[in-house]
């Protein structure tokens, strides 16, 4: 699908593609993900490069946990998911700060700008709060020009530092979703 | 309950019997836990103290990150129903090195024994099958549990076993319960660095 027919929320950016060449360049090598829009481009860039192992998931608190284990056996995973998954991840995030595991979420925003459907908002409101009563830092990516290496930088913190960071990406930055 | 019934202590000890030295082991919270610690603590065992529903998942992506290594999930069946969707994410994934034995006692029984899905319809070896896994074998006596122990490590995964034991009440054996002293010494027995 090209960039002049794709929904904003699916479409390719070159600042997609940098926030896979930060994760691939910061060692990860497991990509664990709840499906979403706006990780359509991260989510195809990763199943086709031959060093990237996907998981997809059922459910988001499934990837908190398998990233975990990841880390166990040394390796680097990132979680990808949408606002309304967070509220699922809420008490697996216990074993992240019971065990100090590493942890490295790349959230993107419903729910927050041009939102049309109202089931999206309680979730997109509660977002922060819940991630940091739950001991996980908090960074937000409003510019494309910013991401790459807002997420470079989450990375070293979540893997140099053994913390939890959830990346949350602007819904204005993801784009409109298309109802149509 | 029958005599005949097989413990679950007896069980994983049948299970872990000539236990490969690169095998490594995810306990489920509670009775698994303590069970897998009293056949015998080990720096390839990590004990999971909460995050219920997410013992399998744990083992997958240690599973992915290790594939040199067998990796055995032990947990029981409140655990395993809780995440029953990660049946599905690991039948997607494929693990050949991924095995999960569920201590199914067809009860709650850290929280006042109240009968569990197993005892009222769920089949966790056919849920298995259904989404993919490789093979799935259930053990009724300590002979079959044994026999099932070389299985572990031969890479035909991903696999579910599901071990029938009763459900009396056993003495509890504490595992250390600091995360991040387990989380340490489980990559230091896999050469990994702390941070």
């Amino acid at each position: 699908m090209s960039d002049a027919t794709a929904p904003a929320d699916t479409s390719t950016a070159a600042w997609k593609d940098a926030v896979f060449a930060a994760l691939k360049g910061t060692g990860v090598t497991i990509v664990n993900y709840v499906p979403d829009a706006g990780h359509a481009r991260l989510i195809s860039l990763a199943e086709a490069d031959p060093e990237i192992t996907t998981v997809v998931l059922t459910t988001e608190e499934e990837g908190v946990a398998a990233s975990a284990g990841a880390w166990l056996g040394g390796a680097r995973a990132v979680l990808l998911m949408q606002s309304s998954g967070v509220g699922n991840c809420i008490n697996m995030l216990s074993l992240v700060e019971a065990c100090r595991f590493p942890m490295l979420m790349l959230v993107t925003m419903r729910g927050e700008w041009a939102e049309f459907n109202p089931w999206q908002v309680p979730m997109s409101r509660a977002t922060e709060t819940v991630l940091a009563a739950m001991g996980v830092r908090v960074v937000r990516v409003e510019r494309a020009e910013e991401a790459a290496e807002v997420v470079s930088a989450a990375a070293d913190l979540a893997y140099g530092s053994e913390q939890a960071v959830a990346v949350l990406f602007a819904q204005r930055l993801i784009g409109r979703k298309v109802w149509k | 309950m029958s005599a005949t019934v097989m413990q679950r202590r007896p069980a994983v000890r049948a299970l872990l019997a000539d236990r490969p030295a690169d095998l490594l082991v995810i306990a489920g919270l509670g009775t698994p836990a303590y069970d897998l610690f009293d056949a015998g603590d080990h720096d390839g065992n990590f004990y999971l103290w909460g995050a219920m529903g997410g013992a399998a998942m744990v083992g997958l992506g240690l599973a992915l990150a290790r594939p040199a290594n067998p990796v055995l999930v032990l947990t029981g069946d409140g655990e395993a129903l809780m995440g029953l969707g990660a049946l599905a994410t690991i039948g997607a994934r494929k693990p050949s090195n991924l095995s999960i034995a569920v201590l199914d006692n067809g009860h709650f029984g850290e929280t006042g024994m109240q009968r569990s899905h197993t005892s009222l319809g769920t089949d966790l070896t056919a849920v298995a099958a259904a989404c993919g896994f490789a093979w799935t074998a259930t053990a009724a006596t300590v002979e079959e549990a044994r026999a099932l122990a070389p299985r572990l490590a031969d890479r035909s995964g991903p696999a579910l076993i599901r071990l029938v034991v009763g459900a009396e009440p056993l003495p509890k054996t504490l595992p250390p319960r600091d995360g991040a002293y387990l989380k340490t010494r489980f990559r230091a027995n896999l050469g990994l660095a702390p941070a």
